[in-house]
């Protein structure tokens, strides 16, 4: 039982990387109609600039600051240079031209920080753990995740129902035209949107810095789950992505600690551990292929008629 | 005219949220009728359309086509058995010639594409039904021109002849005389005249020379409903038609 | 006779002299790069059948590479180990491994592309993209057949009667008699009445649905095709290197696929084999090119080049090389 809800726990920590990559990619599609690849490398950006100015300040609270400031500058710089010239493309020549994004992106920090992976250590003051049940301690770093994820959600939520921004971004993922038309610099927002989208992953790098090791690539993973969060959510809808994000990251994380187990129940211990490893390691898509199966367009379809 | 209709439409309806786009609405088409169908932008005419070939799916009604319930037939199911509809804006395969455009109706109206080896192109048994279509809507010279080069009537009868080209029972047309010329126009209702009798037509259309040129019954369409069906004569006269659909002034009478 | 048959005959009788000259200049072992261009080119010319012709974009492409060459190889590892699979025991020979490989790869796209085509555009997108790497993560997962690692076939390439396989040049043309075998096959079937409603498809979708067609049946059947002949190039890739790992699916494969079809022309039936050739031999030839430009210490790092080379294709030359060579003949987009 312990263990059970320490894994659900890891589970929505998990899906609260997930949320912040796929809210960001899931606006940016939903508004702009741009598929990005290359967010997946703001997330890898974030986690290199934390570990940077964090060792460079000796703080990690500065690291987050660097993090996000970093691929806030990065992801909009993209935008200018290359995404605004995608707007009007097909979909095939934005999947390549973020592909070239990647390559290069890679390959420009490979060259800065070589093939060794950094790591980052938790923040002392972040360190340890709490007791969040009696009898039950789970380490407060990760608890910190999970409150940060709840508050962009909750912010997100605020900016787009309750405010004029978000009264334009809700417009300009059904009309852009309308948008355009009620005096709004298009390009700005786009801009200062991606930009916030290029916030949220590299916020998420930065948080994932001291879990896993810093290297090269370690964003194309997440970004490729991000895409099932947002099939599974509905292109478009925030809302989809946080409860894509929750459902994926808790079935991954549970399915990996639990599935061998449980068909030990039914097989001998060598199929088990053959099978449970196959079916754990392909619960997210399977996952994806049933809800796909029932509601093609995802948990929550956005009402925009665009392809 | 008393003869069973080959469309009927009985108690349609579709909301999108709070809109009713249509709303318990009820039609039919005779054997060899041409029955026109106007209103004012928005009353529903698209979505109707839309709902009859199947390309949305009704919340409420049924649809029975030459006897037969086709409520739930899938949209590409339908032009197999004789229902087939031509496009408001232009819908057509612009890298194709306009020959390629209908010898793909023609095809698709031969059974199935599994073939895989021999050549559609030039294919005999495309080639000539494909030109005989052409030929119908005055295209024969642009066989060879690529579809984008064309010009918008020229475009618009292409639009035709791909539909006329899957032999329809029921020919439903979205605004054929959309965005043309006088000549052009009266081209195609010349053309439309000449298949009357042969082919019953459900025609959606905004200008009303040709409407009221053309139509053996019309029906006025508002907020989704009928509002008054009858000849030419009767909705010409009709107070509430008047009323509903152009103010005060007088119907048809340009 | 017209200049793209001139064009293609010369390519043809270049691709069967080069290996000799290779030898007689003592560079055998670019036969290894040349097989390779064949075998991706096969690839390549796959997905364009889907991506050029049918307007699929799939970013899984490579899943189907992978499967065939895993059926190789783990058949190969049975029979080295002298065990059996779901009561089959190992097989070296290609007349049975090779087809069982390709109807593999087939069921494979027939499951997952009946899934992917329930949507489309951005959704197809990214769905393909998953969908590989579900399998990819499955073949991780394999840890009897290596996983990471991966399985070398100890017994060598496959067994094929009166051939040796072994010998590197006779591969070499067994790669390219397949090619050219599924070069000319597609060409016909592009024409066919199939090939005339695949393009259709791409067109206009809509307006086929409403002439009566049923789009996504042919498109699947278009997906089973070109994730079967994915599978084939598989098989051959795994004979070259006696040697398949998850790296086989991995996603930038399906990226690196999608740019050979777009780099060569796409909708063109020599556009990807080009693309594959220009692609494979910037992968060999660009780290020295750049030693010889003085920047020797980034040559490892030719992808800083490669990746920006790729974007500037995209925004400024859509036709591919096969539409700069062809320009104003070609059909265009």
């Amino acid at each position: 039982m312990f263990l059970l809800l320490e894994q659900i726990l890891n589970g929505l920590q998990l899906g609260v990387f997930l949320f912040l990559i796929a809210a960001g990619l899931t606006l940016i599609f939903g508004i702009m109609g741009v598929i990005n690849l290359a967010h997946g490398s703001l997330f890898m950006i974030g986690a290199y600039a934390a570990a940077v100015s964090t060792q460079w300040s000796g703080s990690f609270l500065i690291g987050i600051l660097g993090a996000v400031v970093v691929a806030g500058l990065v992801g909009m710089a993209m935008e200018l240079v290359i995404m605004r010239r995608l707007y009007n493309r097909d979909h095939l020549d934005q999947v390549l031209a973020t592909f070239g994004l990647i390559l290069f992106a890679n390959e420009l920090l490979t060259i800065i920080f070589g093939r060794t992976p950094l790591f980052l250590d938790v923040p002392p003051f972040l360190n340890g753990s709490a007791e969040i049940l009696p009898g039950i301690d789970y380490p407060v770093y990760r608890l910190t995740i999970i409150a940060v994820g709840c508050a962009v959600a909750a912010l997100l939520y605020f900016v787009i129902t309750r405010t004029r921004a978000g009264m334009l971004i809700r417009a300009g993922s059904t009309n852009r035209d309308m948008v355009a038309v009620l005096g709004v610099d298009i390009g700005l927002m786009f801009t200062l949107l991606f930009g916030l989208g290029a916030v949220f992953a590299g916020l998420a790098g930065a948080m994932a810095g001291p879990l896993v090791s810093v290297e090269v690539g370690m964003g194309e993973q997440q970004l490729i789950l991000a895409f099932v969060v947002v099939v599974i959510g509905g292109i478009g809808s925030v809302r989809g992505a946080l409860v894509g994000a929750i459902l994926v990251g808790v079935v991954d994380t549970l399915g990996r600690a639990f599935l061998t187990d449980f068909l030990k129940l039914f097989m001998d211990t060598a199929s088990a551990d053959g099978i449970g490893a196959g079916l754990s390691s392909m619960s997210i898509y399977i996952l994806m292929a049933a809800i796909l199966i029932a509601r093609p367009n995802g948990l929550f379809p956005v009402a925009a008629q665009r392809h | 005219m008393a003869d069973d209709p080959i469309l009927s439409i009985e108690g349609l309806s579709k909301s999108f949220g709070a809109l009713r786009a249509s709303d318990n609405l009820n039609l039919d088409v005779t054997e060899g009728e041409l029955h026109a169908v106007i209103g004012p932008n928005g009353a529903g005419k698209t979505t109707m359309i839309a709902q009859v070939c199947g390309q949305l799916a009704s919340d409420l009604g049924k649809i029975t086509f030459a006897g037969r319930n086709i409520t739930h037939t899938p949209q590409q199911k339908r032009p197999g058995l004789g229902l087939v509809r031509s496009f408001q804006i232009t819908s057509i395969f612009r890298e194709y010639t306009a020959l390629e455009n209908v010898s793909m109706a023609v095809q698709l109206g031969a059974g199935h594409s599994f073939r895989f080896f021999a050549s559609a192109q030039g294919d005999p048994l495309l080639r000539e039904p494909a030109l005989a279509c052409l030929d119908q809507v005055g295209l024969l010279a642009q066989a060879d021109t690529e579809a984008n080069a064309l010009s918008h009537g020229q475009q618009r009868r292409l639009e035709l002849a791909m539909a006329l080209a899957r032999h329809p029972k029921l020919l439903v047309l979205d605004e054929p005389m959309a965005g043309m010329g006088a000549e052009e126009t009266n081209d195609v209702i010349a053309l439309l005249q000449g298949l009357k009798g042969k082919i019953s037509m459900l025609l959606v259309e905004h200008d009303m020379d040709a409407v009221f040129a053309l139509a053996d019954r019309i029906s006025v369409l508002v907020y989704g409903q009928v509002i008054a069906s009858g000849d030419p004569d009767v909705i010409r006269n009709d107070e509430r038609v008047k009323e509903a659909y152009l103010g005060a002034s007088e119907v048809g009478d340009a | 006779m017209s200049k793209h048959h001139l064009l293609a005959l010369s390519a043809l009788a270049v691709s069967i002299a080069l290996p000799f000259v290779l030898i007689a200049a003592g560079q055998e072992y670019l036969i290894g790069l040349l097989t390779r261009i064949a075998i991706y080119g096969l690839a390549a010319l796959s997905l364009n059948f889907i991506l050029g012709y049918g307007g699929m974009v799939s970013f899984g492409h490579a899943a189907y590479f992978g499967v065939g060459a895993y059926v190789v190889g783990i058949m190969s590892f049975h029979a080295f180990q002298n065990s059996t699979i779901f009561g089959l025991s190992g097989s070296d020979a290609a007349l049975f491994t090779w087809p069982l490989a390709v109807v593999v790869s087939a069921l494979a796209a027939l499951v997952l592309g009946y899934l992917s085509l329930r949507t489309s555009g951005v959704f197809f997108i990214m769905i393909t993209l998953a969908f590989a790497q579900m399998l990819y993560f499955l073949f991780v997962s394999m840890e009897r057949y290596g996983g990471d690692d991966g399985v070398i076939m100890y017994n060598g390439r496959s067994f094929v009667p009166g051939l040796d396989l072994s010998n590197d040049l006779t591969f070499y043309f067994v790669c390219l008699v397949v090619l050219v075998l599924f070069m000319a096959l597609f060409s016909a079937v592009v024409r066919s009445r199939f090939g005339a409603v695949l393009k259709a498809c791409k067109q206009n979708e809509a307006r086929m649905l409403a002439l009566g067609c049923d789009v996504r049946r042919y498109k699947l059947v278009a997906f089973v095709i070109a994730g079967a002949v994915a599978g084939l190039a598989g098989v051959l890739n795994a004979n070259l290197t006696e040697f398949v790992s998850p790296d086989y699916l991995h996603w930038t494969k399906s990226g690196d696929l999608m740019i050979m079809v777009v780099l060569g022309g796409m909708g063109t039936i020599p556009g990807p084999v080009i693309g594959a050739g220009v692609f494979l031999a910037l992968e060999e030839f660009l780290p020295a090119i750049m030693e010889s430009m003085a920047l020797a210490q980034y040559k490892e790092h030719w992808r800083i080049v490669f990746g920006p080379l790729l974007i500037i294709v995209v925004l400024f030359a859509r036709g591919g090389i096969h539409g700069l060579m062809f320009r104003g003949q070609s059909n265009g987009r």
